[in-house]
């Protein structure tokens, strides 16, 4: 009778994941990393290796699990990492339209499973920031852009940072909530270039 | 009656609108935008679901000629009240956690002899899933949030959909966290609902199902999750998958004891 209860008592075991009713952070991470892996499918332009994690969006993610912030020198070697993929301007010229690049940082297309492949990519910025005084439909996960020029000037500097920020925000701050634009080809060379004007041109609303 | 209560709550839309395109003040366009859901809220086409589900619930229906009012929903076989305000939980005949959707497909199975296909969005057997989660949304309207967390499967999968919250991926590098972890932040000017904390996590999680106004569709969980994905540029997730499962525990144990709202009416 005992060993029946016993074996009885091991199928259960087994049923719910070996009685284990804490598990170590690595076990956690572990099956939360399995059950995406099983849960997500591919669709249309969606392919299945998106839900795959770089070196800085598994950090960033156990870190802000953890409620951990991550240590100091590992920041600095993520952040370098990013750094090294920026690309600037070949042309040397940093800055576009700013009137196309109103248009880019309204538009918060592209890039889902109901999109073309075809279809290009918005900015999305004005999910997050607010921008020209204009538009008071703007988001505030984002600081406010508005007179961002104004306030900066457009010494070589100022351009170089803010081309860097676009193309790859990660380079200068590991675990911030901005896409990567450029290193992850979300936007166009020519598409930064007009955000860019309408975030430096003195004739941008942005600097009114 | 209901459409009367739809062509005020358009009007006001299209004033919301025209006042949101002057130079006002941005809270009152969100005052505004309040006020717009306040009308709207009187009067939720979800009724319509409602009616439809509760239909559907006491119908003989499928290859057994059944009824679904034998389905155990967590509170005992048939017991309809406080069973959405205490899933996903836990069940012993199929030895997993459920949530409202996923279990009802188990229980079209199981009574009614259906092999409901749900797999996409109010196609097929979802149209039905739809109206029945409403109904039986409905009939926790004002009960306090409850999952149970007892059994190990549970707490897992609350710890799980902790974990998956926090997971950044894809070309945008978003997480579920990347929008519902501060307080206070928007998208445009939608307000975006922190879902790490008790009483914004308890809002959203009995927001849903919600007639969403913007395109005439009722929507339950398993879809506003899908679409929040869909928005992250994520792959598809799967109806029932372990990730809407998981993520469903987490918001339903973090928003514990809010009371139950759904179904809602959404922009």
């Amino acid at each position: 009778m005992n060993k029946s209860l016993l074996v009885s008592l091991g199928a259960v075991c087994l049923l719910v994941a070996g009685c284990a009713t804490t598990y170590s952070a690595a076990e956690m991470e572990k099956m939360a990393r399995d059950a995406v892996s099983r849960s997500f499918s591919e669709k249309g332009i969606a392919k299945k290796e998106r839900i795959n994690q770089d070196a800085i969006n598994l950090a960033c993610s156990q870190a802000e699990h953890s409620g951990t912030p991550l240590p100091g020198d590992v920041v600095r070697k993520l952040e370098a990492a990013e750094a090294a993929t920026i690309k600037y301007p070949a042309d040397g010229k940093f800055l576009g339209d700013w009137k196309t690049g109103e248009r880019v940082a309204q538009s918060g297309a592209g890039s889902t499973y109901s999109d073309r492949a075809d279809s290009p990519n918005g900015g999305n910025c004005y999910n997050c920031h607010q921008i020209s005084k204009e538009e008071i439909s703007h988001g505030t996960l984002g600081p406010s852009l508005y007179n961002y020029g104004k306030l900066r000037g457009n010494s070589d500097a100022v351009v170089k940072y803010t081309w860097g920020k676009i193309y790859n925000a990660k380079a200068f701050n590991a675990c911030t909530n901005m896409p990567r634009f450029g290193q992850q080809g979300i936007l166009t060379e020519a598409q930064m270039k007009d955000l860019m004007a309408l975030l430096l041109d003195p004739n941008s609303p942005v600097n009114k | 009656m209901l459409r009367k209560h739809l062509q005020a709550g358009l009007c006001v839309l299209a004033l919301g609108t025209a006042w949101a395109g002057s130079a006002m003040a941005q809270s009152d366009a969100e005052k505004a935008i309040d006020r717009y859901r306040e009308l709207v809220a009187d009067g939720n086409p979800a009724e319509l679901w409602e009616a439809k589900g509760e239909d559907l619930w006491k119908k003989k229906r499928g290859p057994k000629n059944a009824s679904l009012e034998q389905c155990d929903l967590g509170q005992g076989p048939g017991v309809v009240k406080g069973a959405y305000v205490s899933l996903p939980r836990y069940f012993d005949d199929v030895k997993k956690v459920q949530d409202l959707e996923t279990r009802l497909v188990t229980c079209m199975e199981q009574h009614q002899g259906i092999k409901a296909k749900a797999s996409v969005y109010d196609r097929d057997d979802h149209k039905d899933i739809i109206s029945l989660v409403a109904w039986i949304a409905s009939e926790s309207r004002g009960m306090p949030v409850n999952l149970p967390q007892g059994h190990p499967e549970e707490r897992r999968m609350y710890e799980m959909g902790k974990s998956i919250f926090f997971y950044r991926a894809g070309p945008y590098d978003f997480a579920c966290a990347t929008c519902h972890a501060e307080d206070g932040k928007r998208i445009r000017l939608q307000g975006l609902p922190n879902l790490t904390k008790n009483d914004p996590a308890g809002k959203a999680f009995t927001s849903w199902p919600a007639y969403r106004v913007s395109n005439s569709q009722l929507w339950p969980m398993q879809k506003r999750l899908e679409d929040c994905f869909r928005q992250q540029r994520f792959p598809y997730v799967e109806f029932g998958s372990d990730v809407t499962v998981a993520l469903s525990t987490y918001m339903g144990v973090t928003g514990k004891g809010v009371k139950s709202l759904a179904p809602t009416i959404k922009r």
